[in-house]
């Protein structure tokens, strides 16, 4: 390291209270940022559950349909159309859906229901206990053990429940990938099943699930479905637009950026304040170095040093006291919904480093203003 | 002491402008020589830690030049002038300005650090300097743990690190006792005043007047004349 950034780095690390504020105030902001960003990152991922359960690679759907949980059945025959169209492998129904429970001990629990084609049972869980192809049995349904399962009083294999007046009976557990974001618990059970037990409307198909030959054929296939007067997504492109709904049609994304802001806020003020302290206690030396000899953009790049190094050394901590703050809460509440994702860390990175080019703007100003005759004055 | 070191040749130096101008050096003419001690001595606001500061290359004059080994330093870039400073003149501040978060010897080996000299190397010189003024035991302490008089050495080991030919001294004595003043002063004139170096200070204290071969009094931002320095100016 070149001598004059290791003066650098001893006058701010050897000035401990400030260089613990500086720490804290960085730390904490990168900590909040990317903590709310996280949660939100959190609460998507979960309202995408449902198509990241199912997994298909496309979904054909109402176009007003915004996001998976918000079902506008489709008629049969828009099944058959797209069974027909070139470039399909297959088609398949999918029943999404919810149902009031009454559970054995007489209290009534909601639940989201899934409805599997008969057929094929595409979209079908990971089974932990018991046998997929019981589906078929009477009455039968799998329960999801995820974050709610209790809430279906941690039911066995054998348990039984009533729903609409029918028995039902849990004849797997099964896992999914993602557990769904309005905290009930999940069936799956078979397509006509849902159609014989749930009250309906007149159409019944919540979502087509689509595969493609190959990849390519996924253009035209969108464009004929487009022609029907339909929508066919893409499994990325739906979790996209439910993102889209999430983060601009509820209000959700607009106060995650808010508190995101506020904490970029506290975290440029606690910083910026301090560095400009540290600056203007350490003013006179840094005009002795320049009556010395040091030149101006030496020292400028002294403070870019420093005010680099705080920022990067409380972004390392704080995006480490944000993943064990998460950690922690996932050891209570296994299905905690936060996700640390690249696009958190790189927003949180950018806030940092604006924070320390603020910072250091200020301190580069004081110290290219302070001339040394300043110094021999007095 | 015929070789010149410093030249100054009709220094100006004025702050502010209309009615709130002070003409704070006038028309100053002088020079100073290598193995030469020279005080500049004079009451408050008389200008000299202005002329002081034009003559080291950190105060530009209004009109007027200094030359030194001459180098006329204010015809020459800001950064040329900054690596002059760097290598040709030490500075010992009035009031240390010594880096309380650095130990002692690397406060003593910052000029050798400006220089890009290798960490290591400057700090080993930096010691050596640290035993010139009697403080290699104190080379790992810092400042803060130090007397006053401690500290005065400290800025004298920093000043002399790089070898300077020149060195300009504001009131090294301001913030010390009488014998302790006389000490430092004593040493610099017996350890750092070579034929090859010039030292320039600037002093309100007459305790020391002793120890100079010139003395240059300055009142009202003039140079009033020149004593022959030693007891003789007292």
């Amino acid at each position: 390291m070149p001598g004059i950034y290791r003066i650098a780095f001893k006058l701010l690390v050897n000035d401990r209270s400030k260089y613990a504020a500086l720490l804290v105030g960085i730390t904490f902001a990168v900590f909040l940022m990317i903590e709310m960003t996280s949660l939100f990152s959190g609460i998507l991922s979960r309202a995408s559950a449902t198509v990241i359960n199912i997994g298909a690679s496309v979904w054909v759907m109402d176009p007003a349909v915004q996001t998976v949980a918000n079902t506008i059945p489709l008629p049969d025959y828009v099944l058959d159309e797209v069974r027909s169209l070139p470039g399909v492998r297959y088609a398949v129904p999918l029943y999404s859906g919810s149902a009031l429970l009454k559970l054995g001990d007489g209290t009534y629990q909601a639940a989201n229901i899934m409805g599997l084609d008969d057929t094929s049972l595409f979209g079908r869980p990971q089974i932990v206990s018991g046998k997929i192809e019981d589906i078929f049995a009477e009455n039968a349904f799998i329960a999801v053990k995820d974050s709610e399962f209790y809430k279906l009083e941690n039911p066995g294999i054998g348990t039984e429940f009533e729903l609409n007046d029918h028995r039902g009976k849990i004849v797997a557990i099964a896992h999914v990938a993602s557990s769904g974001l309005f905290g009930v618990p999940t069936l799956y059970t078979t397509y006509n099943r849902c159609l014989q037990y749930i009250p309906n409307t007149r159409f019944t198909i919540s979502y087509l699930l689509v595969e493609p030959n190959t990849p390519a054929d996924i253009v035209l296939i969108k464009q004929r479905v487009a022609a029907a007067g339909y929508l066919a997504l893409t499994k990325s492109e739906f979790m996209q637009q439910i993102s889209t709904f999430y983060e601009f049609h509820t209000g959700i994304g607009t106060n995650m950026l808010l508190m995101t802001l506020i904490s970029f806020v506290i975290g440029l003020s606690i910083s910026g304040q301090t560095f400009y302290t540290f600056i203007i206690e350490n003013l006179e030396k840094f005009g002795a170095l320049k009556a010395i000899g040091a030149k101006g953009r030496e020292l400028v790049s002294m403070i870019l040093f420093q005010a680099t190094f705080v920022s990067l050394t409380g972004y390392g901590l704080g995006v480490g006291l944000c993943a064990l703050v998460i950690w922690l809460a996932r050891l209570y509440l296994p299905d905690y919904a936060a996700i640390i994702t690249a696009g958190n860390l790189a927003l949180a990175f950018s806030m940092v480093v604006l924070i320390a080019t603020v910072s250091s703007y200020i301190g580069v100003r004081k110290v290219l203003r302070i001339e040394p005759f300043d110094i021999f004055r007095g | 002491m015929t070789e010149i070191a410093v030249t100054a040749e009709g220094l100006n130096k004025w702050f502010g402008e209309g009615e709130a101008r002070t003409h704070a050096v006038k028309d100053v003419n002088f020079e100073a020589h290598f193995g030469e001690m020279l005080y500049v001595v004079g009451p408050s606001g008389s200008g000299k830690t202005t002329m002081l500061s034009m003559i080291s290359g950190i105060l530009r004059p209004n009109s007027g030049g200094v030359r030194i080994e001459g180098t006329d330093i204010w015809s020459i870039s800001d950064d040329a002038l900054a690596e002059f400073r760097l290598h040709k003149i030490g500075f010992v501040f009035q009031d240390y300005h010594l880096f309380p978060h650095l130990t002692t010897a690397e406060n003593a080996a910052i000029p050798l650090i400006l220089q890009h000299r290798p960490w290591n190397e400057a700090l080993s010189e930096a010691e050596h300097d640290l035993e010139v003024v009697g403080l290699r035991t104190r080379a790992s302490l810092p400042p803060v743990k130090l007397s006053g008089g401690e500290q005065q050495r400290v800025a004298i080991a920093r000043a002399i690190v790089s070898r300077p030919d020149i060195m300009v001294l504001d009131e090294p004595t301001a913030s010390l006792d009488g014998d302790t003043g006389r000490t430092i002063l004593q040493f610099v004139r017996e350890h750092l005043l070579t034929e090859k170096r010039c030292i320039i200070i600037v002093t309100h204290d007459s305790r020391i007047y002793e120890f100079a071969d010139r003395i240059m009094r300055m009142e009202d931002g003039r140079l009033t004349g020149f004593d022959k320095g030693s007891l003789d100016a007292q």
